[in-house]
């Protein structure tokens, strides 16, 4: 144990070293303050106005930045400590792979969650200030929901990338293929999906179909979210989940396993990795 | 007990032989140097050594037990090992790397300045390894493999980028832990030097062992001759030497056994016309190189 907080503990400090931790939580601040001040502006009003709306909006835009960060913090943390001779030192140590991978990992959770936390929680306390028509009392609940399950987001996508960066032997190798997942995951599979219900003119199976979404843990994020937020009106690819009626609990755990399976699969992967 | 234990001990990756049926037993206090050419095997044999990899045949032992085992969590801490080429993290100064990896070995945070002391870099152990150059980058893995006093060090190239007050700087520091009753393993191919620093020596080459021993075993095995540099003015040699001399610009050279060393010596002295002369014995780079001149001959001919 002790071993995996050294390994986690230096991750964490490099993280604060280089400013990931401050460029992660500037971008979650400017992203979610931005949203809430000017997400009404499209009917033709600016200021805080809706939070759940606010909150709706800052989901989908979410997906997008928040699997990007992560995929871009971890995907070098094994292989950049094999190009740099650190790794085969390291074997050398009285330090287990796994508890090696495990460290690599929790160091860059708690840069994910630290700073998820800083940046939406200081758009949270912006706007409890300037908005007129929000108590704190109920601006406290949503965002709290909704940071927990970002910084979640955020953690797959830190194993993912870990996992990917046990797996090859060079660092431009592990950024191109960090690149491609985040394709298929933020853009590829909403769309092949959509296609799907294009072409077959809905003519799908109308039980198994929301079920795919499944199969996408952004999309499992927003589900959560929006399953919050009950009084939202979905369009596009969320409002086939409707059709489901996935209880909050069996979205959370889908989530979970999504969590578990590529923490296991990159210390399975990396114990195998040839030094 | 032997330190470490290598029995018909072989390796292949993919199908190619790394290393072939491998014999070696090192004691305690002793200092073994490891030679050969790139992809001669020595890589590999420190890696089964530190427990990396699994011999594909035979048997490793290390403290008389299996570093790959159960118990090489114990095993590993009383190792220190210092690879070819370490960058380190850059952004860390000497001092953080030290003490992130004395944490992850369980020592002292106390030996942290004692060994960048140790090693001439106390005086830039605040500054960022980025800012090193590379004999300081080298420096630092050195003190990295002296944490937790280890019984056995494996040091694979540890003088690549050193100048030679540095490289002597640094055998000096292997005699005195050789002193203090460390075993060490020296992996290298720079020769010049190291003669004077190790008890023995093992010569690899294309995965197989060429020659193992003492200097002076090795030296008396091989019977590279003593080479004489004469000068003088109208110099004649004895009749019985002359076979074996050749004139080189401005003097003879001359090849001479080890046992008739001090005959031919006493021979040439007694020339009226000689005024100077230089001996050069055989070195570790002679036998090196015989021995691989020796095995390429052999591949040649099989």
């Amino acid at each position: 144990m002790n071993a995996i907080l050294t390994v986690a503990n230096k991750e964490f400090h490099d993280g604060l070293r280089n400013r990931w931790v401050m460029s992660i939580s500037l971008i979650f601040a400017l992203l979610a303050t931005g949203l809430a001040y000017f997400g009404a502006a499209a009917s033709g009003q600016a200021g805080f106005t809706n939070l759940s709306t606010t909150l709706v909006s800052l989901a989908s835009l979410a997906v997008f930045i928040i699997p990007l960060i992560a995929l871009m913090l971890a995907y070098d943390g094994i292989v950049g400590e094999d190009e740099s001779g650190t790794l085969l030192l390291l074997m050398t140590y009285p330090l287990s792979r796994w508890q090696l991978v495990l460290g690599k990992m929790m160091g860059h959770w708690m840069i994910m969650a630290f700073a998820t936390l800083i940046g939406f929680g200081s758009s949270a306390i912006i706007m409890g200030i300037f908005s007129d028509n929000t108590t704190w009392g109920e601006l406290l609940k949503p965002y709290a929901f909704f940071i927990v399950f970002a910084i979640l987001l955020g953690w797959i996508f830190i194993a993912i990338a870990s996992m990917i960066s046990a797996s090859v032997v060079e660092k431009s190798k592990a950024a191109g293929v960090a690149l491609v997942v985040w394709f298929m995951f933020v853009f590829m599979f909403d769309l092949s999906l959509l296609g799907l219900l294009v072409s077959t003119e809905g003519n799908v199976n109308a039980e198994l179909f929301p079920y795919l979404l499944l199969l996408n843990p952004t999309d499992i994020f927003r589900l959560i979210i929006i399953n919050f937020f009950a009084d939202q009106q979905l369009t596009g690819l969320m409002a086939v989940a409707q059709q489901a009626q996935f209880t909050t609990v069996s979205l959370v755990l889908s989530l979970l396993t999504w969590f578990i399976i590529p923490v296991l699969a990159a210390i399975a992967i990396f114990n195998k990795r040839k030094v | 007990m032997n330190i470490v234990e290598l029995q018909q001990v072989e390796k292949h990756y993919q199908g190619v032989e790394a290393l072939k049926s491998i014999d070696l037993s090192l004691q305690q206090g002793e200092v073994l140097g490891l030679f050969g050419h790139n992809g001669a095997g020595k890589t590999t044999t420190i890696k089964l050594i530190l427990g990396l990899v699994k011999p594909t045949a035979g048997q490793v032992r290390v403290f008389g037990d299996d570093p790959t085992g159960d118990n090489a969590y114990h095993l590993r801490q009383q190792l220190g090992f210092l690879q070819e080429n370490v960058s380190f993290y850059q952004q860390m100064t000497g001092c953080e790397v030290l003490g992130y990896f004395a944490k992850l070995k369980g020592c002292d945070k106390k030996q942290v300045g004692k060994l960048l002391e140790e090693v001439g870099l106390a005086h830039a152990a605040m500054r960022r390894v980025k800012t090193y150059s590379k004999g300081m980058r080298q420096r630092l893995g050195l003190a990295q493999a002296l944490l937790g006093q280890p019984k056995l060090l494996l040091l694979d190239e540890p003088t690549v980028g050193l100048d030679p007050i540095a490289t002597q700087d640094f055998y000096q520091g292997i005699a005195r832990l050789k002193a203090q009753g460390s075993t060490i393993i020296l992996c290298s191919h720079v020769l010049a030097g190291v003669e004077k620093y190790i008890d023995r020596a093992l010569i690899l080459g294309q995965g197989q062992l060429l020659a193992e021993g003492s200097l002076a075993t090795l030296t008396e095995q091989t019977k590279l001759p003593v080479t004489f540099y004469l000068q003088g003015s109208n110099l004649q040699l004895p009749a019985d030497l002359q076979a074996n001399s050749s004139i080189i610009n401005g003097g003879i050279k001359l090849h001479v056994s080890q046992e008739q060393k001090m005959m031919v010596l006493q021979q040439l002295l007694a020339l009226p016309s000689l005024e100077n002369i230089d001996i050069h014995l055989p070195s570790l780079e002679d036998i090196y190189t015989h021995y691989m001149n020796d095995n390429q001959h052999m591949e040649l001919s099989s």
